[in-house]
């Protein structure tokens, strides 16, 4: 595959290789939608040039299921706590939950709501999403 | 003006030599764009507001990265991002003012890619200008912010000079109140320069915020240990605490003893073109108690010789706030 060198990463990703569970929202660095892991940490995928992480472990939401077709813990709990509203913003809130877990298991509701501040709901079902976080953390039963 | 959803055509260089990126930024002179983060630099190309033929990417140098302690402090390399600011444990312990402004940057996955020399080096957030109107910034001769329709709630309330744009970073004012230098390198060598003098207003040149010109590469910030574990204070208003860039910000350092302020630098930011510095305040608090009757005491002094905008006069009672709250030492 050809990638050119001003091409973002959401773009590679959504209209290369068809992997169009990664939203554009903004495509400004302001939203959150775009939102995937590099080598475990979050960032934007409309902010990021392909070419810039062409050395580093890219994965998606659509990368996040077991084998098996398994859902993320971080998924499972979000579908148990009704987080999603629309769903527009959900693939990016997925992903900044994974990376906030992978750096810290088990968060305070506090660090959790400054984990996911860059990510939008428009839909403002933000509680809901923490509650999904705390219950992927196994903090919530 | 419309947005675009692609990115402009250019060219991208990854050297990963500190002398390579120098080469390649001389010979591009002003077509040639580095690259940090990217944060501060996408925008500026999706909305064609700004052009390049070739982005030079300085991630791959090796040697910009890491925070390593020196005889005198540490020393910061430019591409360290914001993220490991907030969680470098020296930093933390002994200059934790500037932990503080980075973690109010934007937002964590901006923080989590956008570099401390893009934080310092990024241009005004003006959105007459970013939208690529032709203004006093832009090299035409008019500023669209200050006009008695203007839109001027964020600019500024000293020192302008045909532009009324402010400093956007977070780092900027702590850093000069750590008394940072900023290493800088082109093909004639290396120069260090106080943050102090590194960020420059429009009354000196309209067209750049920091003294970097094509061929120059910010390698690293030192931070001297003289103010280690200081006395420090930050707050940063903003509309949203996610995003939004600074309406007000205070940064400060003070020397305490026994209850007693005996020396400080006290930075405000979002307030002029460049980070401001209170020395009316630093005198005035010299060798007073850090409470609430000191504070008390400063009254209108931070804000007297403001000029505001038809906008922006609210920025006055909330820098004189944020100043009183920074001495009697509490939010
Ligand atoms: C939605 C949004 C919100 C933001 N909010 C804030 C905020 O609240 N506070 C804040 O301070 N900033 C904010 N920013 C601005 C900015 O993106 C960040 O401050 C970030 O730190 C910039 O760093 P970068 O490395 O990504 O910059 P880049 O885009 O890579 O670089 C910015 C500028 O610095 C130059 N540069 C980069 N590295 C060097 C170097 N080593 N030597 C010389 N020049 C260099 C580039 O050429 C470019 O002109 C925001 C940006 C966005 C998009
Ligand atoms: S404030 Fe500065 S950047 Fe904004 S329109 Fe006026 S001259 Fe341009
Ligand atoms: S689409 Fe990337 S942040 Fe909005
Ligand atoms: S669920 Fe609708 S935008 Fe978040």
């Amino acid at each position: 595959m050809d990638v050119a060198p001003q091409e973002t990463l959401a773009h590679t990703l959504r209209y290369k290789l068809g992997l169009t569970g990664t939203k554009l929202g903004c495509n400004r660095g302001e939203c959150g939608a775009c939102t995937v892991l590099a080598d475990d940490v979050n960032i934007y995928a409309c902010s990021t040039l392909t070419h810039e992480v062409k050395n580093r472990a890219v994965v998606t939401v659509e990368g996040l299921r077991a084998a098996d077709g398994t859902l993320h813990p971080v998924q499972a709990a979000f579908i148990e706590e009704l987080s999603p509203a629309c769903g527009f913003c959900t693939a990016g809130q997925v992903m900044s939950a994974v990376a906030l877990l992978k750096a810290n298991p088990r968060p305070t509701r506090e660090e959790a709501r400054l984990a996911m501040s860059g990510n939008v709901c428009r839909c403002g079902a933000y509680d809901h999403y923490l509650n999904g976080v705390m219950r992927a953390s196994g903090q919530l039963s | 003006m419309s947005s675009h959803d692609n990115m402009p055509e250019m060219s991208l260089y990854q050297p990963v030599q500190v002398e390579d990126a120098i080469g390649i930024a001389t010979e591009l002179a002003g077509r040639g764009w580095l690259v940090g983060g990217g944060q501060d630099t996408y925008g500026w190309l999706k909305d064609r507001a700004k052009t390049a033929d070739a982005l030079i990417d300085l991630k791959g140098i090796e040697s910009m990265r890491g925070i390593k302690e020196t005889a005198d402090g540490i020393e910061i390399g430019a591409l360290v991002t914001l993220t490991e600011i907030t969680r470098d444990p020296i930093i933390k312990e002994r200059y934790s003012l500037l932990a503080q402004a980075a973690g109010r940057v934007a937002s964590p996955q901006i923080r989590n890619v956008g570099t401390l020399a893009g934080n310092v080096s990024q241009d005004v957030r003006c959105w007459y200008y970013r939208r690529g109107l032709n203004c006093y910034r832009a090299g035409g001769n008019l500023c669209y912010a200050d006009t008695p329709e203007g839109m001027n709630r964020e600019h500024a309330i000293f020192n302008a000079s045909r532009c009324v744009a402010v400093t956007p970073s977070d780092t900027g004012p702590a850093l000069v109140a750590l008394e940072a230098q900023m290493v800088i390198q082109n093909a004639s060598g290396q120069r260090v320069v106080p943050a102090e003098d590194f960020f420059i207003g429009p009354n000196l040149d309209i067209r750049h915020t920091t003294i970097l010109r094509p061929g120059d590469i910010l390698t690293a910030v030192r931070i001297p240990a003289k103010w280690a574990n200081a006395t420090f204070y930050f707050e940063k208003v903003a509309d949203r605490n996610a995003w939004d860039f600074a309406l007000v910000s205070i940064s400060a350092a003070m020397r305490v003893n026994n209850g007693v302020i005996e020396d400080s630098r006290i930075m405000v930011g979002a307030v002029q073109a460049t980070p401001r510095r209170l020395t009316s305040v630093e005198q005035a608090i010299r060798g007073k108690p850090r409470n609430e009757s000191t504070a008390n005491s400063l009254g209108n002094l931070a804000s007297s010789d403001a000029n505001p905008l038809n906008y922006n006069h609210f920025k006055m009672p909330l820098m004189d706030n944020l100043v009183k709250r920074a001495v009697r030492g509490q939010a």
